[in-house]
């Protein structure tokens, strides 16, 4: 597999305030990426310099080997980009839009695909519906049919499912899974940790213009998060001392102990046997990215 | 030839862009021109004669046209760029392969057309009044197009620059609107004092208009090669500036 996207040592300043101070990362073809982080640690920055919206002050990037400055048309044509923000020309309609944005790509004639990419996003009955008549969920599934009529390899989804109702979300997920699944290249950011988990193969975390976590999604789940384990002694009985290492936290009566594995279990359970303690309650929730992004945010932040 | 497409796209974009509009956009202007025509011409016919042999209603007519021209093909590139850069919705032209000349083009060209097309019809419902002659329809095109293609680099420019719609209008209103309304739309400048025959001769507009209306007559202020090499050096200085800021990216891809 090549690489969809390569980005090396790119830095990007507004006047005093610095976006992205040296991020490189590659993305390869075929990937669901996500890139995490906080409001301002660049995620929109980093998109916008790979889709020519703003020009870094240092680095590289390219799009499938095409450099995004010096062979702008290549790698725009490249690339299909899902802005964030829900922006829409209310002089056409959606057919209107989706063939003027074809022609900026500089294909005619594009009404087959189009009619295919109005389908899969349920817009068939909208399709010649003027974009102001159209309600917020509609118009954000005209911005990916928008992305999508030049046939990108390589797509970016900015915060796409934000403000966006349930049915829409799953809607979009399903279909960009199976663009992702046909070869396309899909990268995400997201401020919902459980659709990144569910979906992205490998995310970067961004914090203050630095990647401070870049990993597949499994290994910053087992890295970061664990299993959480809680547990309720009856009596209000205190840990025992072999356990107080695992503990993260106690609340209402319960103590929440963080496991590196499962086997650590039946260490717990043993411990508790041995002091003679019983348990009231007991569950045990799977590892979660919320957890390990808190978790490499607070890493970030001390160090 | 895919850049081709590409450019020719924006360029049918932009165009569709006011015809779809053009209640307000091409006859509301004609309307406008028509209400000076009347009034002035009321007023003014019987007292001012600029040319021998020229009614001053007739002198109005093409000075009113390239008003309507001129102040067009302005509000034209400049509000299409205010709009989508408020609205956001200039990020679906920024995204892809078009160059900044195709851009230029695209905008300056659509610019021109509306001003023309405003035009025509200010002439259409004024020419009845006290028909012009058309001596030399070549020059009525030449300083036509010029003009306009100058005040749509000039819309691209502030378009660009204003990043409000209250700045764009300071700028229609401070220096648009005195640049066309001081050149001689309604006078001849042999007719203003000496100071201000002067200071009329630093207003590039003067020379499009006179240039223009010399097309009609055959009589003008200055001569028409005079009027084409100032009109055609504003072009080139106007259209490099406003290439610059796009080449560069300013306000747009930051």
């Amino acid at each position: 597999m090549g690489v969809a996207v390569s980005i090396k040592q790119l830095e990007k300043r507004f006047g005093t305030l610095t976006a992205l101070a040296g991020v490189s990362l590659d993305i390869a073809e075929g990937e669901f990426f996500g890139l995490l982080g906080p409001n301002g640690a660049g995620k929109t920055t980093l998109i916008s310099c790979l889709a020519g919206l703003a020009r870094p002050d240092a680095g590289t990037l390219a799009v499938l080997g095409r450099d995004v400055v010096g062979e702008y048309r290549e790698a725009r044509r490249l690339l299909g980009v899902v802005p964030q923000e829900l922006v829409f020309d209310p002089f056409f309609t959606v057919r209107e839009t989706l063939r003027i944005q074809s022609g900026y790509f500089g294909l005619r004639d594009n009404d087959t695909w189009i009619d295919e990419i109005l389908a899969n996003l349920d817009l068939t009955d909208k399709a010649d519906t003027n974009m102001r008549r159209l309600s917020g969920g509609m118009k954000r599934r005209v911005l990916v049919a928008q992305a999508l009529v030049h046939k990108p390899p390589v797509i970016v989804l900015d915060e796409p499912t934000a403000g966006v109702d349930v049915e829409l979300r799953q809607g979009l997920w399903q279909f960009v899974r199976r663009l992702n699944g046909e070869g396309h290249t899909i990268i995400l950011t997201t401020h919902y940790l459980e659709e990144a988990e569910a979906l992205c193969g490998r995310i970067a975390m961004l914090q203050k213009g630095r990647v401070v976590a870049l990993d597949s999604t499994e290994n910053l789940l087992r890295e970061f998060s664990g299993h959480a384990l809680t547990l309720r002694l009856a009596g209000g009985a205190a840990l025992p001392e072999s356990l107080v290492g695992l503990a993260v936290g106690q609340a209402n009566g319960d103590w929440q102990l963080r496991l590196p594995d499962f086997s650590a279990v039946e260490r717990v359970l043993a411990s508790l046997r041995e002091a003679g303690i019983a348990i009231e309650d007991m569950r045990l929730s799977p590892p979660d990215l919320e957890e390990a992004f808190v978790r490499v945010m607070q890493k970030g932040r001390t160090q | 030839m895919n850049g081709l497409i590409g450019f020719r796209t924006l360029l049918w974009k932009e165009l569709l862009r006011f015809w779809k509009v053009s209640f307000q956009t091409v006859a509301a202007p004609v309307v406008t021109a028509l209400l000076y025509l009347l009034i002035f011409s009321h007023v003014l016919d019987e007292h001012v004669q600029v040319y021998q042999s020229v009614r001053y209603t007739a002198f109005l007519i093409p000075g009113l046209v390239m008003m309507s021209v001129l102040q067009n093909a302005f509000a034209n590139s400049s509000s299409s760029l205010i709009q989508s850069k408020v609205t956001g919705s200039l990020v679906f032209v920024l995204l892809p392969p078009i160059s900044y000349l195709e851009f230029f083009l695209a905008y300056v060209i659509a610019a021109a057309v509306r001003g023309v097309a405003v035009g025509i019809g200010v002439l259409l419902v004024t020419v009845w009044f006290a028909p012009p002659g058309f001596e030399q329809p070549l020059w009525i095109l030449v300083f036509a197009l010029l003009g306009g293609a100058i005040m749509g680099a000039l819309g691209v420019i502030a378009g660009i620059w204003a990043d409000k719609f209250d700045q764009l209008a300071a700028f229609q209103n401070f220096l648009i609107l005195p640049l066309t309304m001081l050149s001689g739309v309604f006078y001849s400048i042999h007719s203003l004092p000496a100071f201000w025959q002067q200071v009329s001769q630093f207003n590039p507009v003067f020379y499009m208009i006179d240039g223009f209306r010399y097309g009609f007559f055959g009589v003008s202020d200055v001569s028409p090669l005079t009027s084409l090499s100032v009109v055609a050096g504003a072009f080139l200085a106007v259209s490099a500036f406003s290439l610059a800021l796009l080449k560069r990216g300013y306000k747009l891809r930051n």
